[in-house]
Formats: structure tokens, C-alpha cells, sequence
């Protein structure tokens, strides 16, 4: 029996007077895959970033290995073992392509330079992205801006992968080398949430499909359930917009 | 010794008379503005970051309230020395502090702590303004693999503001250059004073001024044309290369890794 890794009970955000998301529940165990789905501003993106408390959520709980992060006085140690890949890659634009790798575990972890940078190389040729060590973010494409970006998600070991739409901020062109990557990480076993428009690609690997609408899930299951059997009205007729079904 | 009748023979008599007192005010100039304007920088950083620092309210109450003193403390310093004139500061400092506190400043001492206190309030706002610059992905990245706050701003904030700054750091050592005869009223022996002295001997006032003139000018250019090879600098390499493609040389280095143990642990993890 895989343990839960994220639990997440009656999560509740609100900006101001709008309730963004509305008593959210849903289980992420080891090794999951979990596709989170839905229109734009129904609270996907709101609900990740809850996740890492990039947002402070209004109430409810999100336990971590059974601990709830909410009551933790140690935030940034929590968000070291929650790695995070975003929309707009966000790579220090200061720093270059193995620094931005490098920092997180010289500075975070602690680890000593030489072996950070051992880390960072072999996470770095991973993603395809060991050449260009040398670059600054400026100088890439946001295909290789999100590699790097996953590289230095990677380099930390977190226990869990967040990543919030990874692809659309990218050209058509470059959204398949960026999948294929994280793709490669579902083979090794990570354990993944993933926001995503890209459905196919959600069919393909997840292995649970939460689909939001509104601040509520309205439904959930495994891949085959949602894509192939959807038994809410407003999941089918999302699915049939996205998948020309 | 008489006057030449000329104008132009009238500036080489004084050049010759007086350039190397002239270019000793000179030496003194700079000297107070670049050491003023350093300090200065240090001091806007420092309270620009503070003035940045959100309060959050999570923080404990006392934290809460620290914090807001503090504020009020550099606003109230920001206010003060931004809006009063330089000259009037330098006269009620220094001779302020010897009548009320009995406290004799040396000329010196005054003159570096007038010109950075005051580049120190001007900084401040700018390098508040060079913080808000930088869009809040750069923090979110860097809160997410884990950094805390003064992590995060020491080492991908900061930086990205100091350079977007640089301008109006030069902006701020030109005027430290051209503002520092306002210092001639304590009696810091500065360009603009020895230029008094010099034109006051021969009534040469025109002269004398269209000498000191082109000194000033030429400080203030090379100091700005220096700044953007700084600022060049800051933004590092145009271009970069690609290190070798041949994944070989690196293995041997990586093939060991992960560990056994580290790779025995992941496979329990998993399971």
C-alpha cells in the first residue's frame, strides 16, 4: 500500500470577496501522477500554488506525510522537498544556466560546491540542457528556459513535483521537448500534480484526473474514468471542446 | 607680478599660478563624492530593503510592530534629508553638533557623513523602486526551491536591482561631483573654494570659474563614461559557449551516480 504523500481536506482560498476555490479535497500517494484539468479561472493554478504556499489558503488543511504544512513554522524547508516548475519558467535571470541549478543546493541544501555542482550536471544533461551551462536565461528559448527550470526543480530531490501549465507559455514547436521530459520523469517514478491544457498528454500519464470547475472538483478518477467515461454534463462537454470527441 | 592683458594668457597665469592648488581642490572633490556616494549606496540599500520588506502577518506581533517603528524611523530620515537643501544640512550639522552637543566634528568627518547621509535618502527610494522592478516570478522561483526571504533577496533581488540601478547610481555620483562646493561653507577645501580664493586674488572671477568649469566637466564625464563599462560588466557576456557535447567527459564524474544506498532508497521509497 503506497502512503499518502498530499492530502488536501476541505481547502478553502478566497481573494477578497471571491471564493476561488471551494472546499477542495482530493489524495496524492507516492508515486501518483495527478492531472489537475479544467477552464481557465475555475482555481487550478490557485490550487497549486496552495500547495507550495505561494498562496496562503483561507482554511482547510494540506498535510504532508500526515503533517499539516499550514502549522509549520519551517515553510521554505517544506517547499525545499516540494519542487515547483511554473508557467513562465521564472529562472534567475542574474544567474546562469548551472548556477540557477546550483543555488537552490549550495544555498538551501547546504551541499558543498563541488557536489552541487556534480547534482546540477547530472540533472542538467538529464533534461538535455548540459551544453548550454554556460548561458544565461536570456539567451534560450523557453523550451530550454523550462528544461533548465526543471532541472533545478530536480536537482533538490524533492519528494513531490508541482507544475504549474509547463507548456503554455511555449511555442507548439517546443511543447513536445518539454513533455517528453517531464514524461521521462513519470517513467522513473516521481510523484507529479500537473496543471495542464495539454490532454492528451494528461490522458497518457496520469494516473489520477482531477476535473475542476468553478473552485470545485466535480470530479475525479483515473485516467480511463475521466477521459473515456465522464459522468458529470460539464466534464463531458469540456472534454469534447479540448479533444474534439 | 602683473596680469597678462589677454584673457587667454590670463587663465595660463593662473594655471600656472594656481593649477596644482586648483587640481588638489579638485582631488578633494572627487574624493568626498566617490567615498559619499558609496557609503551613500550602502546606506540606500540597506534602507531600501527594509522600506521593500513586506510585514506579514503571520510574523509574531512583536516582529509586527519592530518592523513598522523601523519604518517610520527611515521615513521620517528619507523625508528629513531629501527635503532640506544640502548646504543647510552641512551648516546645522556642523555647527549644530558643536553647540548642542559640544561634539567638533573634523571638516572631514562632516563632509563624508553630509554627502552620504544625504546620497543615502535618495537611495533609498531608488533602490526600493529597483526591487518593486523586478517582476515576482523571480521570487516565486526562489521561494520554491526553498529560499527564505533574505536568502531570496540577497542573491536574485538585489542583484537584478543593483544593475537595473546603475544609471541612476551615476546620476547620483554626478551630482555628489557638481553638489560638494556646497561644502565650501564649512570650509572644505573643495574646487569651488580654491576657485573663490583664486578669482578673489586678481579679480579674476571669469577666468578663474571658466577654469574650474572645465574641470568639473571633465570629472563628471570620464566618472560616467566609466560607470556604463561598469554597468557593461553587470550584464556579463554577450555571448556564450557551448560547453562540449561530448557527454563523455563528464561520466565519469556522473556514472557513479546515484549511490548504491541512494538508489536502494528509492527503489524502498517507491515501493
Amino acid at each position: 500500500m503506497r502512503k499518502n504523500i498530499i492530502e488536501i481536506k476541505h481547502l478553502k482560498k478566497s481573494f477578497g470577496n471571491h471564493e476561488v476555490l471551494k472546499d477542495i479535497d482530493f489524495v496524492v500517494k507516492q508515486g501518483d501522477v495527478t492531472s489537475i484539468i479544467g477552464a481557465s479561472g475555475s482555481g487550478k493554478s490557485t490550487l497549486l500554488r496552495c500547495i507550495n504556499l505561494l498562496e496562503t489558503p483561507s482554511s482547510g488543511e494540506i498535510l504532508y506525510n500526515g503533517e499539516n504544512i499550514l502549522l509549520s513554522k519551517d515553510i521554505p524547508a517544506y517547499r525545499a522537498k516540494v519542487g515547483m516548475v511554473f508557467q513562465n519558467f521564472n529562472l534567475f535571470e542574474n544567474m546562469n544556466v548551472l548556477q540557477n541549478c546550483m543555488i537552490g543546493l549550495t544555498k538551501v541544501l547546504k551541499l558543498d560546491k563541488e557536489k552541487a555542482k556534480q547534482e546540477s550536471l547530472y540533472f542538467l544533461e538529464k533534461v538535455g540542457m548540459l551544453p548550454y551551462i554556460n548561458a544565461k536565461p536570456r539567451q534560450l528559448s523557453g523550451g530550454q528556459k523550462q528544461r533548465v527550470a526543471i532541472a533545478r526543480s530536480l536537482a533538490m530531490r524533492p519528494n513531490v513535483l508541482l507544475f504549474d501549465e509547463p507548456t503554455s507559455a511555449l511555442d507548439p514547436q517546443m511543447v513536445g521537448e518539454v513533455l517528453s521530459v517531464i514524461k521521462s520523469l513519470v517513467e522513473e517514478g516521481y510523484t507529479i500534480i500537473i496543471v495542464t491544457h495539454e490532454m492528451a498528454f494528461a490522458r497518457d500519464v496520469s494516473s489520477q484526473v482531477v476535473f475542476m470547475n468553478d473552485g470545485v472538483i466535480l470530479e475525479k478518477g483515473t485516467s480511463e474514468e475521466i477521459f473515456e467515461n465522464p459522468k458529470n454534463d460539464k466534464t463531458k462537454e469540456f472534454l469534447k471542446r479540448f479533444m474534439n470527441y | 607680478m602683473s596680469l597678462p592683458g589677454s584673457f587667454i594668457g590670463r587663465i595660463i597665469f593662473i594655471i600656472q599660478k594656481y593649477g596644482l592648488s586648483m587640481l588638489k581642490g579638485a582631488g578633494t572633490t572627487l574624493n568626498i563624492a566617490i567615498v559619499g556616494t558609496i557609503i551613500g549606496c550602502i546606506i540606500g540599500f540597506i534602507v531600501g530593503t527594509i522600506q521593500a520588506t513586506p510585514i506579514n502577518k503571520k510574523n509574531s506581533i512583536i516582529k509586527r510592530i519592530f518592523l513598522r517603528v523601523i519604518k517610520v524611523l527611515m521615513d521620517i530620515y528619507v523625508e528629513v534629508f531629501r527635503g532640506t537643501p544640502m548646504m543647510v544640512q552641512a551648516m546645522f550639522l556642523f555647527y549644530g553638533s558643536a553647540v548642542l552637543f559640544n561634539l567638533h566634528m573634523d571638516m572631514w568627518t562632516a563632509a563624508y557623513f553630509i554627502v552620504s547621509i544625504n546620497t543615502g535618502a535618495y537611495m533609498a527610494e531608488t533602490v526600493r523602486g529597483g526591487i518593486l522592478s523586478i517582476p515576482d516570478g523571480q521570487t516565486e522561483g526562489a521561494m520554491a526551491i526553498g529560499m527564505n526571504y533574505v536568502q531570496t533577496m540577497f542573491y536574485v533581488i538585489l542583484p537584478q536591482a543593483l544593475r537595473n540601478i546603475m544609471p541612476q547610481i551615476g546620476n547620483n555620483l554626478i551630482i555628489n561631483i557638481k553638489d560638494t562646493c556646497v561644502l565650501s561653507v564649512i570650509g572644505v577645501v573643495e574646487l569651488f573654494f580654491v576657485t573663490k580664493t583664486v578669482s578673489g586674488a586678481y579679480y579674476t572671477v571669469f577666468e578663474a570659474n571658466t577654469i574650474t568649469m572645465a574641470m568639473y566637466l571633465f570629472m563628471t564625464v570620464i566618472l560616467s563614461k566609466l560607470l556604463r563599462v561598469i554597468e557593461k560588466k553587470l550584464n556579463g557576456p554577450e555571448n556564450y559557449s557551448l560547453s562540449t557535447t561530448d557527454t563523455l567527459a563528464y561520466t565519469s564524474g556522473l556514472l557513479k551516480y546515484p549511490s548504491k544506498e541512494e538508489q536502494h532508497e528509492k527503489e524502498y521509497n517507491r515501493n
